[in-house]
Protein backbone atom coordinates (compact mmCIF):
# COMPACT_ATOMS: atom_id res chain seq x y z
CA UNK A 1 0.00 0.00 0.00
CA UNK A 2 2.69 2.48 1.03
CA UNK A 3 4.93 1.45 -1.81
CA UNK A 4 1.99 1.71 -4.16
CA UNK A 5 1.67 5.39 -3.35
CA UNK A 6 5.35 5.97 -3.96
CA UNK A 7 5.22 3.98 -7.19
CA UNK A 8 2.34 6.11 -8.36
CA UNK A 9 4.32 9.30 -7.78
CA UNK A 10 7.34 7.89 -9.58
CA UNK A 11 5.33 6.68 -12.55
CA UNK A 12 3.54 10.02 -12.73
CA UNK A 13 6.83 11.89 -12.80
CA UNK A 14 8.29 9.62 -15.51
CA UNK A 15 5.14 10.00 -17.58
CA UNK A 16 5.37 13.77 -17.19
CA UNK A 17 9.00 13.66 -18.33
CA UNK A 18 8.07 11.68 -21.44
CA UNK A 19 5.22 14.07 -22.19
CA UNK A 20 7.55 17.02 -21.79
CA UNK A 21 10.08 15.43 -24.14
CA UNK A 22 7.35 14.81 -26.70
CA UNK A 23 6.24 18.44 -26.47
CA UNK A 24 9.86 19.58 -26.66
CA UNK A 25 10.38 17.57 -29.84
CA UNK A 26 7.32 19.32 -31.26
CA UNK A 27 8.75 22.67 -30.24
CA UNK A 28 12.10 21.94 -31.87
CA UNK A 29 10.33 20.84 -35.02
CA UNK A 30 8.13 23.92 -35.08
CA UNK A 31 11.15 26.11 -34.35
CA UNK A 32 13.01 24.85 -37.39
CA UNK A 33 10.17 24.37 -39.84
CA UNK A 34 7.45 26.92 -39.44
CA UNK A 35 9.29 30.10 -38.69
CA UNK A 36 9.02 32.95 -41.19
CA UNK A 37 12.37 32.03 -42.72
CA UNK A 38 12.03 29.61 -45.63
CA UNK A 39 14.38 26.69 -44.98
CA UNK A 40 15.11 25.95 -48.62
CA UNK A 41 15.66 29.63 -49.35
CA UNK A 42 18.00 30.12 -46.44
CA UNK A 43 20.03 27.03 -47.36
CA UNK A 44 20.45 27.97 -51.00
CA UNK A 45 20.59 31.74 -50.57
CA UNK A 46 18.84 34.54 -52.41
CA UNK A 47 20.26 33.71 -55.84
CA UNK A 48 18.78 30.20 -56.04
CA UNK A 49 16.73 29.26 -59.12
CA UNK A 50 13.07 28.33 -58.57
CA UNK A 51 13.80 24.81 -59.87
CA UNK A 52 16.60 24.27 -57.34
CA UNK A 53 14.32 25.53 -54.58
CA UNK A 54 11.53 23.18 -55.64
CA UNK A 55 13.95 20.23 -55.79
CA UNK A 56 15.30 20.92 -52.33
CA UNK A 57 11.81 21.37 -50.93
CA UNK A 58 10.82 17.98 -52.34
CA UNK A 59 14.00 16.39 -51.01
CA UNK A 60 13.35 17.78 -47.55
CA UNK A 61 9.71 16.76 -47.76
CA UNK A 62 8.67 20.39 -47.46
CA UNK A 63 5.82 19.76 -49.92
CA UNK A 64 4.18 17.50 -47.31
CA UNK A 65 1.86 18.93 -44.66
CA UNK A 66 3.77 19.86 -41.45
CA UNK A 67 2.06 17.30 -39.23
CA UNK A 68 3.00 14.43 -41.56
CA UNK A 69 6.61 15.62 -41.63
CA UNK A 70 6.70 15.90 -37.87
CA UNK A 71 5.32 12.41 -37.33
CA UNK A 72 7.71 10.97 -39.94
CA UNK A 73 10.64 12.70 -38.31
CA UNK A 74 9.67 11.66 -34.78
CA UNK A 75 8.92 8.08 -35.82
CA UNK A 76 12.29 7.75 -37.53
CA UNK A 77 14.11 9.41 -34.65
CA UNK A 78 12.58 6.94 -32.19
CA UNK A 79 13.94 4.09 -34.32
CA UNK A 80 17.40 5.64 -34.30
CA UNK A 81 17.20 7.05 -37.82
CA UNK A 82 17.99 10.75 -37.59
CA UNK A 83 18.16 11.31 -41.34
CA UNK A 84 21.00 12.63 -43.43
CA UNK A 85 22.94 15.86 -43.14
CA UNK A 86 22.16 18.35 -45.89
CA UNK A 87 25.68 19.68 -46.10
CA UNK A 88 27.54 16.43 -46.76
CA UNK A 89 24.84 13.74 -46.98
CA UNK A 90 26.28 11.70 -44.12
CA UNK A 91 24.07 9.62 -41.87
CA UNK A 92 23.46 11.79 -38.80
CA UNK A 93 23.01 8.94 -36.32
CA UNK A 94 26.44 7.46 -37.06
CA UNK A 95 28.11 10.91 -36.99
CA UNK A 96 26.52 11.62 -33.64
CA UNK A 97 27.25 8.26 -31.99
CA UNK A 98 30.99 8.85 -31.55
CA UNK A 99 30.58 12.53 -30.73
CA UNK A 100 27.93 11.87 -28.10
CA UNK A 101 30.34 9.42 -26.48
CA UNK A 102 33.08 12.07 -26.48
CA UNK A 103 30.77 14.68 -25.00
CA UNK A 104 29.56 12.33 -22.28
CA UNK A 105 33.18 11.42 -21.51
CA UNK A 106 34.04 15.10 -21.10
CA UNK A 107 30.94 16.06 -19.12
CA UNK A 108 31.12 12.86 -17.05
CA UNK A 109 34.75 13.46 -16.07
CA UNK A 110 33.93 17.04 -15.14
CA UNK A 111 30.94 15.88 -13.07
CA UNK A 112 32.98 13.15 -11.33
CA UNK A 113 35.41 15.82 -10.14
CA UNK A 114 33.00 18.71 -9.53
CA UNK A 115 30.30 16.92 -7.50
CA UNK A 116 32.46 15.45 -4.68
CA UNK A 117 34.53 18.64 -4.59
CA UNK A 118 31.43 20.84 -4.31
CA UNK A 119 30.00 18.66 -1.53
CA UNK A 120 33.27 18.69 0.41
CA UNK A 121 33.73 22.44 0.05
CA UNK A 122 30.07 23.04 0.93
CA UNK A 123 30.49 21.01 4.12
CA UNK A 124 33.69 22.91 4.88
CA UNK A 125 31.91 26.24 4.41
CA UNK A 126 29.22 25.17 6.90
CA UNK A 127 31.81 23.90 9.38
CA UNK A 128 33.61 27.26 9.27
CA UNK A 129 30.51 29.35 8.81
CA UNK A 130 31.21 33.09 8.84
CA UNK A 131 34.96 32.61 9.12
CA UNK A 132 37.56 33.07 6.42
CA UNK A 133 37.20 29.72 4.55
CA UNK A 134 33.49 30.41 4.20
CA UNK A 135 34.04 33.97 2.98
CA UNK A 136 36.76 32.94 0.56
CA UNK A 137 34.51 30.28 -0.91
CA UNK A 138 31.58 32.71 -1.29
CA UNK A 139 33.78 35.32 -2.95
CA UNK A 140 35.23 32.91 -5.48
CA UNK A 141 31.73 31.64 -6.19
CA UNK A 142 30.41 35.10 -7.02
CA UNK A 143 33.30 35.64 -9.41
CA UNK A 144 32.94 32.35 -11.29
CA UNK A 145 29.19 32.80 -11.78
CA UNK A 146 29.61 36.08 -13.69
CA UNK A 147 32.48 34.95 -15.90
CA UNK A 148 31.66 33.64 -19.37
CA UNK A 149 32.87 30.09 -20.11
CA UNK A 150 35.03 31.22 -22.99
CA UNK A 151 37.00 33.61 -20.77
CA UNK A 152 37.78 30.81 -18.31
CA UNK A 153 38.64 28.61 -21.27
CA UNK A 154 41.06 31.03 -22.89
CA UNK A 155 42.57 32.08 -19.56
CA UNK A 156 43.26 28.44 -18.77
CA UNK A 157 44.61 27.87 -22.26
CA UNK A 158 46.78 30.99 -22.16
CA UNK A 159 48.22 30.19 -18.75
CA UNK A 160 48.53 26.41 -18.75
CA UNK A 161 48.95 25.53 -22.40
CA UNK A 162 50.84 28.48 -23.88
CA UNK A 163 52.85 29.98 -21.02
CA UNK A 164 53.69 26.83 -19.07
CA UNK A 165 52.96 24.14 -21.67
CA UNK A 166 51.52 21.75 -19.08
CA UNK A 167 48.55 20.64 -21.16
CA UNK A 168 47.76 20.67 -24.89
CA UNK A 169 45.78 23.71 -26.05
CA UNK A 170 43.65 21.71 -28.47
CA UNK A 171 41.77 18.74 -27.05
CA UNK A 172 41.54 16.35 -29.95
CA UNK A 173 40.95 12.77 -28.92
CA UNK A 174 40.60 9.64 -31.03
CA UNK A 175 40.21 5.91 -30.49
CA UNK A 176 43.91 5.09 -30.73
CA UNK A 177 44.77 7.04 -27.59
CA UNK A 178 45.20 5.32 -24.25
CA UNK A 179 42.91 6.37 -21.42
CA UNK A 180 45.73 8.30 -19.79
CA UNK A 181 46.43 10.25 -22.98
CA UNK A 182 42.73 10.99 -23.32
CA UNK A 183 42.56 12.39 -19.79
CA UNK A 184 45.65 14.47 -20.49
CA UNK A 185 43.98 15.82 -23.64
CA UNK A 186 40.75 16.84 -21.90
CA UNK A 187 42.38 18.21 -18.74
CA UNK A 188 41.84 21.88 -19.65
CA UNK A 189 38.19 21.64 -20.76
CA UNK A 190 37.42 19.57 -17.67
CA UNK A 191 39.09 22.19 -15.47
CA UNK A 192 36.99 24.94 -17.04
CA UNK A 193 33.74 23.03 -16.70
CA UNK A 194 34.46 22.15 -13.07
CA UNK A 195 35.08 25.82 -12.31
CA UNK A 196 31.87 26.83 -14.09
CA UNK A 197 29.56 24.60 -12.04
CA UNK A 198 31.48 24.35 -8.78
CA UNK A 199 30.42 27.73 -7.35
CA UNK A 200 26.70 27.28 -7.71
CA UNK A 201 26.68 23.71 -6.46
CA UNK A 202 28.76 24.59 -3.44
CA UNK A 203 26.66 27.59 -2.53
CA UNK A 204 23.44 25.59 -2.72
CA UNK A 205 24.92 22.70 -0.72
CA UNK A 206 25.92 25.19 1.96
CA UNK A 207 22.47 26.81 1.95
CA UNK A 208 20.67 23.45 2.11
CA UNK A 209 22.71 22.21 5.06
CA UNK A 210 22.47 25.54 6.90
CA UNK A 211 18.72 25.36 6.46
CA UNK A 212 18.61 21.95 8.15
CA UNK A 213 21.05 23.10 10.86
CA UNK A 214 18.32 25.30 12.32
CA UNK A 215 16.13 22.31 13.19
CA UNK A 216 15.45 21.26 16.76
CA UNK A 217 17.09 17.85 16.41
CA UNK A 218 20.38 19.51 15.50
CA UNK A 219 20.21 21.40 18.77
CA UNK A 220 19.57 18.08 20.53
CA UNK A 221 22.64 16.60 18.86
CA UNK A 222 24.67 19.62 19.91
CA UNK A 223 23.47 19.33 23.49
CA UNK A 224 24.33 15.62 23.41
CA UNK A 225 27.90 16.81 22.97
CA UNK A 226 28.57 15.49 19.46
CA UNK A 227 31.41 16.98 17.51
CA UNK A 228 30.33 19.68 15.08
CA UNK A 229 31.52 17.80 12.04
CA UNK A 230 29.70 14.63 13.13
CA UNK A 231 26.51 16.63 13.50
CA UNK A 232 26.86 18.04 10.00
CA UNK A 233 27.80 14.78 8.33
CA UNK A 234 25.50 12.38 10.23
CA UNK A 235 22.46 14.47 11.12
CA UNK A 236 22.25 17.42 8.76
CA UNK A 237 23.51 15.96 5.48
CA UNK A 238 20.98 13.09 5.13
CA UNK A 239 18.12 15.55 5.54
CA UNK A 240 19.59 17.91 2.99
CA UNK A 241 19.94 15.20 0.34
CA UNK A 242 16.90 16.19 -1.73
CA UNK A 243 17.82 19.85 -2.31
CA UNK A 244 21.47 18.92 -2.86
CA UNK A 245 20.68 16.25 -5.43
CA UNK A 246 18.37 18.74 -7.09
CA UNK A 247 21.11 21.32 -7.46
CA UNK A 248 23.62 18.69 -8.61
CA UNK A 249 21.24 17.59 -11.35
CA UNK A 250 20.57 21.19 -12.36
CA UNK A 251 24.30 21.72 -12.70
CA UNK A 252 24.81 18.50 -14.63
CA UNK A 253 22.10 19.73 -16.96
CA UNK A 254 23.98 23.00 -17.14
CA UNK A 255 27.17 21.10 -17.97
CA UNK A 256 25.40 19.63 -20.97
CA UNK A 257 24.83 23.15 -22.28
CA UNK A 258 28.12 24.65 -21.13
CA UNK A 259 29.86 21.88 -22.99
CA UNK A 260 28.83 23.53 -26.27
CA UNK A 261 31.01 26.59 -25.67
CA UNK A 262 33.86 24.68 -24.04
CA UNK A 263 34.03 22.25 -26.95
CA UNK A 264 34.29 25.13 -29.41
CA UNK A 265 37.04 26.79 -27.34
CA UNK A 266 39.15 23.63 -27.22
CA UNK A 267 38.15 22.29 -30.65
CA UNK A 268 36.92 19.09 -29.02
CA UNK A 269 35.16 16.61 -31.34
CA UNK A 270 31.87 16.45 -29.46
CA UNK A 271 28.17 17.14 -29.89
CA UNK A 272 28.43 20.85 -29.13
CA UNK A 273 30.99 21.54 -31.82
CA UNK A 274 28.92 19.46 -34.25
CA UNK A 275 25.77 21.43 -33.44
CA UNK A 276 27.43 24.85 -33.75
CA UNK A 277 29.10 23.96 -37.07
CA UNK A 278 25.81 22.86 -38.55
CA UNK A 279 23.82 25.82 -37.26
CA UNK A 280 26.25 28.00 -39.19
CA UNK A 281 25.72 25.81 -42.29
CA UNK A 282 21.95 25.95 -41.73
CA UNK A 283 21.85 22.17 -41.80
CA UNK A 284 18.36 21.75 -40.36
CA UNK A 285 18.19 17.94 -39.90
CA UNK A 286 21.44 17.93 -37.89
CA UNK A 287 20.27 20.86 -35.77
CA UNK A 288 16.99 19.09 -35.06
CA UNK A 289 18.72 15.85 -34.12
CA UNK A 290 21.25 17.57 -31.82
CA UNK A 291 18.55 19.78 -30.31
CA UNK A 292 16.45 16.72 -29.57
CA UNK A 293 19.33 14.88 -27.91
CA UNK A 294 20.36 17.90 -25.81
CA UNK A 295 16.74 18.41 -24.77
CA UNK A 296 16.36 14.71 -23.91
CA UNK A 297 19.46 14.73 -21.68
CA UNK A 298 18.35 17.98 -20.04
CA UNK A 299 14.81 16.79 -19.39
CA UNK A 300 16.09 13.39 -18.26
CA UNK A 301 18.43 14.89 -15.67
CA UNK A 302 15.72 17.17 -14.33
CA UNK A 303 13.42 14.16 -14.08
CA UNK A 304 16.04 12.18 -12.13
CA UNK A 305 16.41 15.12 -9.75
CA UNK A 306 12.70 15.09 -9.03
CA UNK A 307 12.65 11.29 -8.66
CA UNK A 308 15.49 11.37 -6.12
CA UNK A 309 13.69 14.13 -4.25
CA UNK A 310 10.57 11.94 -4.10
CA UNK A 311 12.49 8.85 -3.02
CA UNK A 312 14.59 10.70 -0.45
CA UNK A 313 11.59 12.23 1.26
CA UNK A 314 10.47 9.96 4.11
CA UNK A 315 7.17 11.82 4.36
CA UNK A 316 6.30 10.55 0.88
CA UNK A 317 7.66 7.07 1.65
CA UNK A 318 5.32 6.69 4.61
CA UNK A 319 2.16 8.65 3.82
CA UNK A 320 -0.44 8.88 6.53
CA UNK B 1 18.63 56.56 2.14
CA UNK B 2 21.31 54.42 3.68
CA UNK B 3 24.97 54.72 2.73
CA UNK B 4 26.03 52.91 -0.40
CA UNK B 5 28.29 49.97 0.52
CA UNK B 6 31.76 49.92 -1.03
CA UNK B 7 31.09 46.89 -3.26
CA UNK B 8 27.98 48.50 -4.75
CA UNK B 9 29.87 51.76 -5.26
CA UNK B 10 32.63 49.97 -7.18
CA UNK B 11 29.97 48.19 -9.21
CA UNK B 12 28.19 51.47 -9.95
CA UNK B 13 31.39 53.22 -11.04
CA UNK B 14 32.49 50.41 -13.36
CA UNK B 15 29.00 49.98 -14.81
CA UNK B 16 28.77 53.74 -15.38
CA UNK B 17 32.20 53.71 -17.05
CA UNK B 18 31.14 50.96 -19.45
CA UNK B 19 27.86 52.70 -20.31
CA UNK B 20 29.68 56.04 -20.67
CA UNK B 21 32.25 54.52 -23.02
CA UNK B 22 29.44 52.95 -25.04
CA UNK B 23 27.57 56.26 -25.36
CA UNK B 24 30.65 58.35 -26.12
CA UNK B 25 32.33 55.86 -28.47
CA UNK B 26 32.54 58.24 -31.48
CA UNK B 27 34.40 60.81 -29.35
CA UNK B 28 36.65 58.71 -27.14
CA UNK B 29 37.66 55.84 -29.46
CA UNK B 30 41.14 56.76 -30.77
CA UNK B 31 40.58 54.99 -34.12
CA UNK B 32 37.62 53.97 -36.24
CA UNK B 33 35.88 50.62 -35.83
CA UNK B 34 37.24 49.19 -39.10
CA UNK B 35 40.34 51.34 -39.45
CA UNK B 36 43.54 49.35 -40.03
CA UNK B 37 46.04 51.25 -37.91
CA UNK B 38 49.02 48.98 -37.39
CA UNK B 39 50.55 45.54 -37.89
CA UNK B 40 48.96 42.19 -37.05
CA UNK B 41 48.70 41.61 -33.29
CA UNK B 42 51.11 44.42 -32.36
CA UNK B 43 51.81 44.40 -28.62
CA UNK B 44 50.51 47.29 -26.55
CA UNK B 45 52.23 50.64 -27.18
CA UNK B 46 51.50 54.35 -26.57
CA UNK B 47 49.65 54.47 -29.92
CA UNK B 48 47.69 51.28 -29.29
CA UNK B 49 47.08 50.82 -25.57
CA UNK B 50 45.84 47.26 -25.95
CA UNK B 51 47.75 46.47 -29.12
CA UNK B 52 46.18 45.61 -32.46
CA UNK B 53 43.94 42.76 -33.56
CA UNK B 54 44.14 39.94 -36.09
CA UNK B 55 44.22 42.30 -39.11
CA UNK B 56 45.89 45.30 -37.50
CA UNK B 57 42.93 47.30 -36.17
CA UNK B 58 43.33 49.14 -32.87
CA UNK B 59 41.99 46.78 -30.20
CA UNK B 60 40.99 49.47 -27.68
CA UNK B 61 38.89 51.27 -30.29
CA UNK B 62 37.25 48.03 -31.35
CA UNK B 63 36.48 47.20 -27.73
CA UNK B 64 34.84 50.59 -27.22
CA UNK B 65 32.75 50.22 -30.38
CA UNK B 66 32.06 46.56 -29.59
CA UNK B 67 30.91 47.40 -26.07
CA UNK B 68 28.37 49.73 -27.62
CA UNK B 69 26.84 46.85 -29.56
CA UNK B 70 27.02 44.36 -26.68
CA UNK B 71 25.34 46.79 -24.28
CA UNK B 72 22.76 47.93 -26.82
CA UNK B 73 21.72 44.39 -27.79
CA UNK B 74 21.65 43.23 -24.16
CA UNK B 75 19.56 46.23 -23.09
CA UNK B 76 17.12 45.85 -25.97
CA UNK B 77 16.73 42.11 -25.29
CA UNK B 78 16.18 42.80 -21.58
CA UNK B 79 13.46 45.30 -22.51
CA UNK B 80 11.77 42.77 -24.80
CA UNK B 81 12.01 40.11 -22.08
CA UNK B 82 10.47 42.42 -19.47
CA UNK B 83 7.76 43.85 -21.69
CA UNK B 84 6.51 40.38 -22.64
CA UNK B 85 7.38 38.52 -19.45
CA UNK B 86 5.94 41.02 -16.99
CA UNK B 87 2.77 41.63 -18.96
CA UNK B 88 2.02 37.94 -19.51
CA UNK B 89 3.05 37.08 -15.95
CA UNK B 90 0.66 39.66 -14.48
CA UNK B 91 -2.04 38.62 -16.92
CA UNK B 92 -1.69 34.98 -15.81
CA UNK B 93 -1.81 35.91 -12.13
CA UNK B 94 -4.78 38.27 -12.49
CA UNK B 95 -6.93 36.16 -14.78
CA UNK B 96 -6.16 32.72 -13.29
CA UNK B 97 -8.09 29.78 -14.68
CA UNK B 98 -7.25 28.50 -18.15
CA UNK B 99 -5.28 31.58 -19.22
CA UNK B 100 -2.92 30.99 -16.29
CA UNK B 101 -2.74 27.27 -17.00
CA UNK B 102 -2.06 27.72 -20.72
CA UNK B 103 0.62 30.36 -20.23
CA UNK B 104 2.31 28.55 -17.34
CA UNK B 105 2.47 25.21 -19.12
CA UNK B 106 3.79 26.89 -22.27
CA UNK B 107 6.55 28.50 -20.21
CA UNK B 108 7.32 25.15 -18.54
CA UNK B 109 7.72 23.67 -21.99
CA UNK B 110 9.96 26.47 -23.25
CA UNK B 111 12.13 26.20 -20.14
CA UNK B 112 12.51 22.44 -20.58
CA UNK B 113 14.93 23.14 -23.43
CA UNK B 114 18.18 24.89 -22.48
CA UNK B 115 18.18 28.54 -23.59
CA UNK B 116 21.36 28.27 -25.68
CA UNK B 117 20.16 25.15 -27.51
CA UNK B 118 16.77 26.77 -28.15
CA UNK B 119 18.47 29.87 -29.56
CA UNK B 120 20.75 27.78 -31.80
CA UNK B 121 17.79 25.79 -33.13
CA UNK B 122 15.87 28.96 -33.99
CA UNK B 123 18.86 30.82 -35.41
CA UNK B 124 19.60 27.92 -37.73
CA UNK B 125 16.61 28.93 -39.86
CA UNK B 126 16.26 32.63 -39.15
CA UNK B 127 18.37 35.33 -40.80
CA UNK B 128 20.88 36.39 -38.13
CA UNK B 129 20.28 40.15 -37.92
CA UNK B 130 20.26 42.40 -34.87
CA UNK B 131 16.44 42.65 -34.60
CA UNK B 132 16.10 38.85 -34.88
CA UNK B 133 18.79 38.30 -32.26
CA UNK B 134 17.16 40.76 -29.89
CA UNK B 135 13.73 39.20 -30.38
CA UNK B 136 14.95 35.60 -29.99
CA UNK B 137 17.03 36.33 -26.90
CA UNK B 138 14.33 38.53 -25.39
CA UNK B 139 11.55 36.02 -25.91
CA UNK B 140 13.58 33.10 -24.52
CA UNK B 141 14.49 35.17 -21.47
CA UNK B 142 10.87 36.32 -21.10
CA UNK B 143 10.04 32.84 -19.76
CA UNK B 144 12.26 33.49 -16.70
CA UNK B 145 10.73 36.93 -16.20
CA UNK B 146 7.25 35.42 -16.54
CA UNK B 147 7.87 33.02 -13.64
CA UNK B 148 9.02 35.79 -11.32
CA UNK B 149 6.39 38.35 -12.21
CA UNK B 150 3.61 35.78 -11.97
CA UNK B 151 4.77 34.82 -8.48
CA UNK B 152 5.11 38.45 -7.39
CA UNK B 153 1.73 39.40 -8.85
CA UNK B 154 0.05 36.38 -7.24
CA UNK B 155 1.15 37.73 -3.85
CA UNK B 156 -0.09 41.23 -4.58
CA UNK B 157 -3.27 40.08 -6.25
CA UNK B 158 -4.78 38.88 -2.94
CA UNK B 159 -4.26 42.26 -1.23
CA UNK B 160 -7.29 44.22 -0.06
CA UNK B 161 -6.58 47.20 -2.29
CA UNK B 162 -6.70 45.03 -5.40
CA UNK B 163 -9.97 43.58 -4.17
CA UNK B 164 -11.21 47.13 -3.60
CA UNK B 165 -10.22 48.18 -7.11
CA UNK B 166 -12.05 45.19 -8.54
CA UNK B 167 -15.15 45.91 -6.45
CA UNK B 168 -15.34 49.48 -7.68
CA UNK B 169 -15.41 48.06 -11.19
CA UNK B 170 -11.91 48.65 -12.54
CA UNK B 171 -10.93 46.58 -15.58
CA UNK B 172 -8.07 44.16 -15.96
CA UNK B 173 -5.77 46.75 -17.56
CA UNK B 174 -6.23 49.12 -14.61
CA UNK B 175 -5.57 46.34 -12.10
CA UNK B 176 -2.40 45.27 -13.90
CA UNK B 177 -0.90 48.69 -14.57
CA UNK B 178 -2.22 50.85 -11.72
CA UNK B 179 -2.47 48.40 -8.82
CA UNK B 180 0.01 45.58 -9.32
CA UNK B 181 2.83 47.11 -11.39
CA UNK B 182 3.74 49.94 -8.97
CA UNK B 183 3.89 47.53 -6.04
CA UNK B 184 5.91 44.91 -7.93
CA UNK B 185 8.47 47.39 -9.19
CA UNK B 186 11.27 46.92 -6.66
CA UNK B 187 11.81 43.15 -7.03
CA UNK B 188 11.49 43.56 -10.80
CA UNK B 189 14.19 46.25 -10.93
CA UNK B 190 16.68 44.00 -9.13
CA UNK B 191 15.71 41.16 -11.44
CA UNK B 192 16.27 43.42 -14.45
CA UNK B 193 19.92 43.79 -13.42
CA UNK B 194 20.40 40.02 -13.30
CA UNK B 195 18.57 39.51 -16.60
CA UNK B 196 20.76 42.17 -18.21
CA UNK B 197 23.86 40.20 -17.13
CA UNK B 198 22.42 37.03 -18.62
CA UNK B 199 21.73 38.88 -21.85
CA UNK B 200 25.31 40.20 -21.96
CA UNK B 201 26.65 36.69 -21.45
CA UNK B 202 24.13 35.26 -23.92
CA UNK B 203 24.91 37.63 -26.81
CA UNK B 204 28.64 37.31 -26.13
CA UNK B 205 28.39 33.53 -26.23
CA UNK B 206 26.32 33.55 -29.42
CA UNK B 207 28.74 35.95 -31.11
CA UNK B 208 31.68 33.92 -29.89
CA UNK B 209 30.14 30.87 -31.53
CA UNK B 210 29.80 32.91 -34.74
CA UNK B 211 26.00 32.91 -34.54
CA UNK B 212 25.40 36.33 -32.99
CA UNK B 213 26.39 39.76 -34.26
CA UNK B 214 27.73 39.31 -37.77
CA UNK B 215 30.73 41.07 -39.39
CA UNK B 216 31.40 43.87 -40.25
CA UNK B 217 29.77 44.73 -36.91
CA UNK B 218 31.45 43.20 -33.90
CA UNK B 219 30.58 42.93 -30.25
CA UNK B 220 32.84 41.69 -27.47
CA UNK B 221 32.06 38.03 -28.14
CA UNK B 222 32.82 38.58 -31.83
CA UNK B 223 36.14 40.24 -31.03
CA UNK B 224 37.09 37.24 -28.88
CA UNK B 225 36.27 35.03 -31.85
CA UNK B 226 38.37 37.13 -34.27
CA UNK B 227 41.41 36.99 -32.03
CA UNK B 228 41.12 33.52 -30.51
CA UNK B 229 43.75 32.01 -32.79
CA UNK B 230 46.32 34.40 -31.31
CA UNK B 231 46.09 32.69 -27.91
CA UNK B 232 48.09 29.69 -29.13
CA UNK B 233 50.91 32.06 -30.18
CA UNK B 234 50.81 33.80 -26.80
CA UNK B 235 48.90 36.87 -28.04
CA UNK B 236 46.42 37.83 -25.30
CA UNK B 237 44.22 40.00 -27.59
CA UNK B 238 41.20 37.68 -27.19
CA UNK B 239 41.37 37.95 -23.41
CA UNK B 240 40.62 41.71 -23.24
CA UNK B 241 37.06 41.63 -24.58
CA UNK B 242 36.38 38.48 -22.56
CA UNK B 243 37.56 40.26 -19.41
CA UNK B 244 35.34 43.23 -20.36
CA UNK B 245 32.30 40.91 -20.44
CA UNK B 246 33.19 39.50 -17.04
CA UNK B 247 33.89 42.95 -15.54
CA UNK B 248 30.55 44.30 -16.74
CA UNK B 249 28.72 41.22 -15.48
CA UNK B 250 30.33 41.33 -12.05
CA UNK B 251 29.80 45.07 -11.56
CA UNK B 252 26.13 44.94 -12.57
CA UNK B 253 25.79 41.95 -10.24
CA UNK B 254 27.18 43.97 -7.33
CA UNK B 255 24.69 46.76 -8.00
CA UNK B 256 21.76 44.34 -8.36
CA UNK B 257 22.72 42.62 -5.09
CA UNK B 258 22.65 45.93 -3.32
CA UNK B 259 19.27 46.91 -4.77
CA UNK B 260 17.91 43.50 -3.79
CA UNK B 261 19.03 43.75 -0.15
CA UNK B 262 17.88 47.38 0.02
CA UNK B 263 14.39 46.64 -1.26
CA UNK B 264 13.99 43.50 0.84
CA UNK B 265 14.99 45.41 3.99
CA UNK B 266 12.48 48.10 3.02
CA UNK B 267 9.84 45.40 2.82
CA UNK B 268 10.85 44.15 6.24
CA UNK B 269 10.37 47.68 7.59
CA UNK B 270 6.86 47.87 6.26
CA UNK B 271 6.02 44.56 7.91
Amino acid sequence: MQNGFLLKLVVQRIALGCLLLLAASGLIFVGTQMLPGDVAQSILGQSATPQALANLRAELGLDQPPLTRYLDWLGNALQGDLGHALSNGQDIASSIAGRLGNTLFLAGTAAAIAVPLALALGLLAVRFQGRWPDRLISGVTLATISVPEFLLGYLAMFALAVQFRVFPSVSSIHDGMSLGQQFQAIALPVLVMVLVVLGHMMRMTRAAILNVMQSAYIETAELKGLRRFTIIARHALPNAVAPIVNVIMLNLAYLVVGVVVVEVVFVYPGMGQYLVDHVAKRDVPVVQACGLIFAAVYIGLNMIADLVAILANPRLRHPR
Amino acid sequence: MSRIPLSALIGLVITAAFFGAALLAPWIAPYGMAEVAGGVWDPSSPEHWLGTDSIGRDLLSRMIWGGRITIFVALAATLVAFATGVFLGFLAAVSGGWVDQALSRLVDLLMSIPALIMALVILSVMPVTLPVLIAVMGLIEATRVFRLSRAVAADIEVMDYVEAARLRGEGMVWVIFREILPNALSPLVAEAGLRFIFMVLFISTLSFLGLGVQPPLADWGGIVRENKDGIVYGVPAALFPAVAVAALAISVNLVADWILTRTSSLKGGRG
